[in-house]
């Protein structure tokens, strides 16, 4: 006798989100990407297909970052002092998108002409975030939303402080917006509702639950993850938004990753155990409904993309 | 499934006889419910329904223990999301050795011996698989044996596992794998040695078809390979199997599961894989290569996983020693949350530097995350402070802030008259350069 597999029946599902405009589309992408539309948890193909596969993001900087990692520095080499040449690179590393980081040294001008080189150099669609202090997040990303009209970028990263002007330039630049709350489910509705209520439609947003690391707190995500991809099949239109995450940013931080001397013996290799740091903070996120995430490393987007081709497959 | 009181008491004599010490039937039923009495109160239950109450009161998923000089426990989970309640006994990690390779009992032991600290937990893999191949089965169960304590997993066919098992005898192993080619001749072995049983299919049909034929031999510690060839079938069939015994309390499927991620070929395929095993319901994780970053990396995911989502891990509040400062030691001022107290601990004393290390009670909450709940702020430093009798311990009244609450020094100043309040730097990897330059 065949067993008979219980199966859940969710009422609602993900939206759809588009990330990037070809020319047809009023933008100068190659291609883009879309995500969402899950009706099932993770994977849960029994159920259901996934409609769309979760996305690699790389991140680069506007500048040659002074803070991070040497093994980075040593991976993207020349690369880092400039934004054009380090996105053809991370494209190379197989990139579905790109994430270009302003910083505090930049000006309105510098950032445009940043963000500029990138669209320049490399055909997939991009996220910008500013350097992630209210005020000078809206002095960069104005003029960059402008810019860059119609090419469906993502502007982040907006929090309940920061989040009137980048969403009114979005709105009016045909942007999107990547929607940052502490870990918490009511705070993610609370941030979207007031993001929609301003107008731009629900289809432009993408939620960032935020996260930690692997051993800082990654399993607060995780949990809120989960829930919030509940909440959305449950039919609560304010969390049926696709979900982008920072492990590369998060898992670099953590000292397992930046710091190689020192450290106790048992940690290990530490090329070795930072891609670990990376990779396994990622899939686990993944596996718990991430639909973005933005790495660092090429040789971690290669292993998660990997297991993302795994998953898919039945 | 639990069964109501009332399910209960139509399992009951029904005659009131009060020799359990209740006045009916009903109110014992009610009790026993609840579970707060034994059955055995009851003199009079029929075998019959011993039978059935004793099946409904099993968990769901069984509690496996394999034994030798320590134990590894999985099984008995309640819920498919951990924020559901919480994830119980953490995966044992394993690591497999064969019988032909060289020099097993080195490789064992320095494996056996591998420690690693994460926020004052030492943790170290489980135990070991020895796999009978090419090479003698008895002899590498024996050098495996002398250099661990513990519990074993061994693999092989019917014809080659009982030399290994004579080698451990007295322990409670795994023994893997029965399928349908083999299966009567696993349970024979497995029930004369009490062992668990490792039960392999193709699918979750023919697997529940086995667990129910070997259970007539009289084994019931089972243990399920789901098989699967890529990341997606697998915790498809993790989830199924789950979902089985948690929603439909499917018996046949009711046990826990083991994952051999060396299957993916290659290590850093092994590591995701064994990444996903860990968050999604492996009970065994079997790992083929063994590397000490990755064993940190993985025996970290399996506590961040595993860590009950109602009680962030804390310590005392207090203060606490760092290499046994004098008076003239500089004081910092931290959380109670464990990964911020270790993150700063471990940072100075790996330094050498001597400090007093304040730890506030901030409800485990990590610095930013107690801030933004007004769990750290200047009332509760100084309320620490006096309350710790710090000015008693230190020649200087002076405080080091986390450079995340700079913010709080100007209140701090009011709240603490008489002391001097620093603010550090934002992470604790620049804490060693900081005392060493600005605390003179
Ligand atoms: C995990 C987490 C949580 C977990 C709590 C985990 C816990 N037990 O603390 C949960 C999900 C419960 C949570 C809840 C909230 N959170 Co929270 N959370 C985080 C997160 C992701 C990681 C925090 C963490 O564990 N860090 C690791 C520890 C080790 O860091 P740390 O304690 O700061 O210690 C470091 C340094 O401070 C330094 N240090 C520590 N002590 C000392 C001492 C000295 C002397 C020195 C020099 C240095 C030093 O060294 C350490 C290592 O470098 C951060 C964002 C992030 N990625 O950092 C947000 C964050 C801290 N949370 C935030 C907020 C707002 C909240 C909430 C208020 C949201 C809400 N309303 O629900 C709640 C508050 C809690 C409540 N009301 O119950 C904000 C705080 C914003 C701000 N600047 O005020 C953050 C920054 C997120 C954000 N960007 O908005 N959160
Ligand atoms: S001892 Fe048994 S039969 Fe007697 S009252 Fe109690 S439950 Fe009923």
């Amino acid at each position: 006798m065949p067993i008979e597999i219980p199966k859940d029946k969710w009422p609602g599902s993900v939206r759809k989100v588009t990330l990037g405009a070809t020319a047809a589309e009023g933008g100068t992408r190659a291609k883009t990407v879309t995500v969402g539309g899950q009706t099932t948890m993770p994977y849960l193909q029994f159920e259901a297909p996934t409609p769309n596969p979760p996305v690699v993001a790389i991140e680069i900087k506007s500048r040659k970052p002074a803070d991070w990692s040497l093994l980075l520095a040593e991976t993207w080499g020349e690369a880092m002092a400039d934004a054009a040449q380090w996105a053809k690179k991370a494209e190379e590393a197989g990139a579905d998108l790109l994430v270009l980081a302003l910083t505090l040294e930049d000006t309105p001008e510098s950032a445009v002409k940043a963000v500029k080189s990138v669209l320049a150099a490399s055909g997939l669609p991009l996220i910008v975030w500013g350097p992630g202090q209210a005020e000078k997040d809206n002095e960069l990303l104005v003029p960059v939303a402008e810019a860059t009209k119609g090419e469906k970028l993502v502007l982040g990263i907006c929090e309940d402080k920061n989040y009137r002007t980048i969403v009114a330039t979005a709105l009016a630049n045909g942007h999107l917006v990547q929607a940052r709350t502490p870990m918490d489910v009511n705070l993610s509705k609370q941030l979207n509702i007031l993001i929609t209520d301003m107008g731009l439609p629900a289809d432009r947003i993408l939620m960032d639950p935020t996260t930690g690391a692997l051993g800082y707190g990654m399993e607060y995500g995780y949990s809120v993850m989960e829930r919030l991809r509940m909440a959305a099949l449950q039919g609560d239109t304010m969390t049926q938004l696709p979900m982008i995450v920072t492990p590369g940013f998060e898992a670099w931080k953590a000292k397992e990753a930046k710091v190689g001397e020192g450290v106790p013996q048992a940690w290990g290799d530490w090329l070795a155990r930072a891609i670990h740091w990376e990779t396994i903070t990622a899939i686990a996120l993944i596996e718990s409904g991430a639909d973005i995430v933005v790495l660092r490393h090429p040789e971690s987007v290669k292993r998660v993309k990997e297991a993302i081709g795994e998953l898919m497959t039945a | 499934m639990a069964l109501s009181g009332i399910q209960i008491y139509k399992l009951l004599p029904q005659t009131n006889c009060k020799e359990c010490g209740f006045p009916t039937c009903l109110a014992f039923a009610m009790k026993l419910a609840a579970k707060q009495v034994e059955l055995a109160a009851c003199p009079y239950v029929s075998e019959e329904s011993k039978k059935q109450l004793a099946e409904s009161a099993a968990p769901p998923i069984r509690l496996v223990t394999l034994k030798a000089g320590t134990e590894v426990k999985a099984g008995n989970e309640v819920v498919m999301f951990r924020h559901e309640k919480t994830f119980y006994n953490k995966p044992g990690l394993f690591v497999r050795v064969r019988a032909s390779d060289g020099d097993i009992a080195a490789k064992v032991a320095t494996i056996d011996k591998y420690t690693v600290n994460y926020v004052g937990m030492d943790f170290s893999v489980d135990g070991f698989a020895v796999e009978a191949d090419s090479g003698d089965f008895a002899a590498a169960v024996k050098a495996v044996r002398s250099a661990t304590k513990r519990p074993l997993i061994l693999i092989g066919d019917p014809a080659a596992l009982p030399a290994g098992l004579e080698a451990c005898s007295g322990e409670t192993p795994l023994l893997y794998a029965a399928d349908s080619s083999n299966w009567e001749a696993m349970a024979d072995l497995a029930a004369k040695h009490k062992a668990a049983l490792a039960v392999k299919g193709e699918s979750l049909d023919e697997l529940a078809d086995l667990t129910q034929k070997i259970q007539t031999k009289g084994v019931e510690d089972m243990v399920l390979d789901l098989g699967g060839k890529t990341m997606g079938e697998w915790l498809m069939r993790s989830t199924q199997v789950r979902r089985l015994a948690l929603k439909s309390n499917f018996r046949p499927l009711g046990y826990p599961v083991i994952a051999f991620p060396g299957k993916a070929g290659d290590p850093s395929k092994e590591s995701v894989y064994a990444a996903q095993a860990i968050a999604k319901y492996a009970g065994f994780v079997v790992l083929d290569s063994f590397t000490p970053e990755l064993a940190y990396a993985l025996l970290v995911l399996r506590e961040n996983i595993y860590t009950d989502p109602q009680k962030p891990i804390q310590v005392q509040p207090g203060v606490y020693e760092i290499n046994n400062p004098t008076a003239d030691a500089p004081a910092l001022v931290t959380t109670n949350f464990s990964i911020t107290y270790f993150a700063v601990a471990n940072e100075v004393e790996g330094a050498g530097l001597p400090a007093w290390l304040v730890v506030t009670d901030a409800d485990g909450m990590s610095v930013l995350t107690a801030w933004a709940a007004g769990k750290f702020d200047a009332e509760r430093i100084a309320k620490a402070v006096k309350e710790f009798d710090l000015a008693s311990k230190v020649n200087k009244k002076r405080i080091v802030l986390p450079g995340h609450v700079a913010v709080l020094s100007g209140e701090l100043e009011e709240e603490l008259a008489g002391w001097e309040i620093r603010v550090g730097p934002r992470e604790a990897v620049d804490l060693p350069a900081f005392m060493k330059q600005a605390l003179n």
